[in-house]
């Protein structure tokens, strides 16, 4: 590696890819998210665990720009460095971050894919929207995309009401995954789907992640999932943070009397 | 258009019959007026508009109607089609209605006409600089099929977030091979608003793009307006390498013989014989007329 690339490399470590400042974002006391400060660095997988209606998903809905916080920064670095305050940028900014340098990857996937059109389209859509106008181009990309995410490419026009659960949780991150983004945000992805298929999934997930060289920010319940995927945890319990720290620590020994019941109601079989 | 003499009517023989010149009242003319002006305006972009109840249902074609009501004037020369023929149910009935609510002359003549009020062609014999069509719409929102919230598509139109129409024309040629919409084919309008050009066949698309006549687009029960304005460019979406294209047939009009209009099929017994005309009745008389005249000579 030559120097500058070394330079670059380490300004580009230097750099956090997300940064939240005291985001607050209430329904009423207690309900919503609470004074929540993080970084996320690129390449680095956070995951956000708590029980239900601990905030974990107004989070992400926050992060994604998808809901407006009541107070707070997000600060995003884009790819040429520059800062871009997420609820300070115009609308048309945020939406073509939405579809091209971020990815979302909903817990039902029926919220996150067409379903009325085909597997091919719902891959394409992303590239349509930023001004890909080749139709051989669209198809050749669909199929490869396909083959990644371990779906017969056979089944590029099927619709994806067609498909079982696994697959079109796949289908999902692969449409997401389309246009190279830097950052995706994961709402439950492995929810809903039997431990074997779920096995799968993870397995994908995480080659993809590496590969990609992607930041995510991954919500769930399992803390299982939570341990494969992420290398960093946070805890969260009435809309703040409890704890937070590396994954492995926090699940073999956790501080906050919360985390502590967390890590011990897990089921083992 | 000599609208400003419509606003001091009380000797014709429209008001003798109890209604104002054209129907509307003048209020509802300056309101609609005004959205037509923000509709040329701002090409292709829907124009909201307080849609009054006319006297046939919708779908027949009242918001088409309340915009002829809105530009006609005594002078006016106005001539109706309805899918290309003057001779239809409700090109008949539409062209009677302004011959008794505004007492204007009526044609059957592209030519002769300087408002056309059209449902799905657009006319064969090319518009001048000058005349006004006037185009009735069922639906006027093109990403009404994949998105149902009129406030997200709103959005979509004001931030150009078109991706999803070649997602409507990339299913179409994964499903046939081609693309296979032939009617309301959307279209680029000034490089900005994508629109529905109302039900006309894709044949007639090419006829919008740079047309020196103004074009006005009229939607009833959805209570929206929108226009090309003469001379603007108007572009049918597709892909590089299955680029846009017209109809073609291999049969010629069995009147005249055009081999270059948009032809109906009509079948003629139950043995399976059928004929190809134009469905343009004007122009197929008057290539027919021409034709007649040249053998005779």
């Amino acid at each position: 590696m030559t120097n500058a690339a070394m330079a670059m490399t380490e300004e580009g470590l230097a750099e956090p890819l997300l940064k939240v400042n005291d985001l607050r974002k209430l329904y009423a006391p207690g309900k919503g998210v609470d004074g929540v400060d993080f970084e996320l660095w690129p390449g680095e997988v956070l995951g956000i665990v708590g029980e239900s209606g601990s905030g974990k998903t107004t989070l992400l809905q926050c992060l994604s720009g998808m809901l407006t916080p009541d107070s707070g920064q997000i600060e995003y670095t884009g790819k040429q460095g520059d800062k871009l305050d997420i609820y300070d940028i115009t609308e048309s900014q945020r939406r073509l971050l939405l579809r091209t340098d971020w990815g979302i990857v909903h817990q039902h996937p029926r919220d996150g894919l067409r379903m009325g059109v085909s597997a091919g389209a719902n891959i394409g859509e992303r590239l349509m929207a930023i001004g890909e106008r080749h139709y051989g181009t669209l198809r050749s990309t669909g199929e490869a995309w396909l083959r990644e995410v371990e779906i017969d490419t056979a089944r590029i026009d099927d619709l994806p009401r067609t498909f079982s659960g696994g697959m079109q949780q796949r289908l999902q991150i692969a449409r997401n995954l389309v246009t190279q983004p830097r950052l995706v945000f994961m709402d439950e992805p492995t929810g809903g789907l039997d431990v074997s298929v779920q096995a799968r999934l993870l397995d994908m997930l995480r080659n993809l992640v590496v590969d990609l060289g992607l930041s995510v920010v991954l919500v769930t319940h399992d803390l299982a999932v939570a341990r494969l995927l992420s290398h960093r945890l946070m805890v969260m319990r009435g809309g703040k943070v409890v704890e937070q720290g590396l994954t492995d620590q926090i699940l073999d020994d956790p501080q906050h009397p919360y985390s502590q019941l967390l890590v011990s109601s897990v089921l083992t079989p | 258009m000599t609208s400003a003499a419509s606003n001091h009517n009380s000797d014709t023989e429209s008001d003798s019959n109890g209604y104002n010149f054209a129907y509307l009242d003048e209020q509802t003319k300056r309101m609609i007026r005004r959205c037509l002006l923000k509709a040329v305006a701002v090409p292709g972009y829907q124009v909201p508009f307080g849609g009054r109840e006319m006297p046939l249902p919708y779908g027949w074609g009242t918001g088409g109607m309340q915009v002829t009501a809105t530009i006609i004037g005594q002078d006016d020369v106005l001539k109706v089609i309805d899918q290309g023929a003057d001779d239809t149910t409700n090109a008949v009935s539409i062209r009677r209605f302004f011959a008794r609510t505004a007492g204007v002359a009526t044609t059957e003549s592209t030519l002769a006409a300087s408002v056309i009020q059209t449902r799905h062609r657009i006319p064969e014999t090319p518009l001048s600089h000058g005349q006004i069509l006037v185009y009735q719409v069922p639906i006027p929102e093109p990403l009404r099929f994949i998105e149902p919230r009129e406030t997200e598509t709103r959005k979509m139109h004001a931030l150009q977030e078109y991706g999803v129409m070649h997602v409507k024309l990339y299913e179409d040629i994964a499903r046939f091979g081609h693309i296979a919409t032939t009617y309301a084919y959307p279209v680029k309008v000034n490089g900005h608003y994508v629109m529905d050009p109302s039900p006309i066949p894709k044949f007639d698309n090419p006829k919008m793009h740079g047309s020196p006549a103004l074009q006005l687009f009229g939607a009833g029960r959805e209570k929206r307006i929108y226009a090309i304005p003469p001379f603007t460019r108007v572009e049918s979406l597709d892909f590089e390498d299955h680029p846009f294209e017209i109809q073609g047939w291999d049969q010629t009009c069995e009147f005249c013989g055009s081999d270059h209009s948009f032809l109906d099929e009509v079948v003629t017994d139950d043995e399976g014989g059928r004929i190809f005309i134009c469905s343009d009745t004007d122009y197929c008389n008057q290539r027919f007329e021409t034709g007649a005249r040249q053998e005779a000579v």
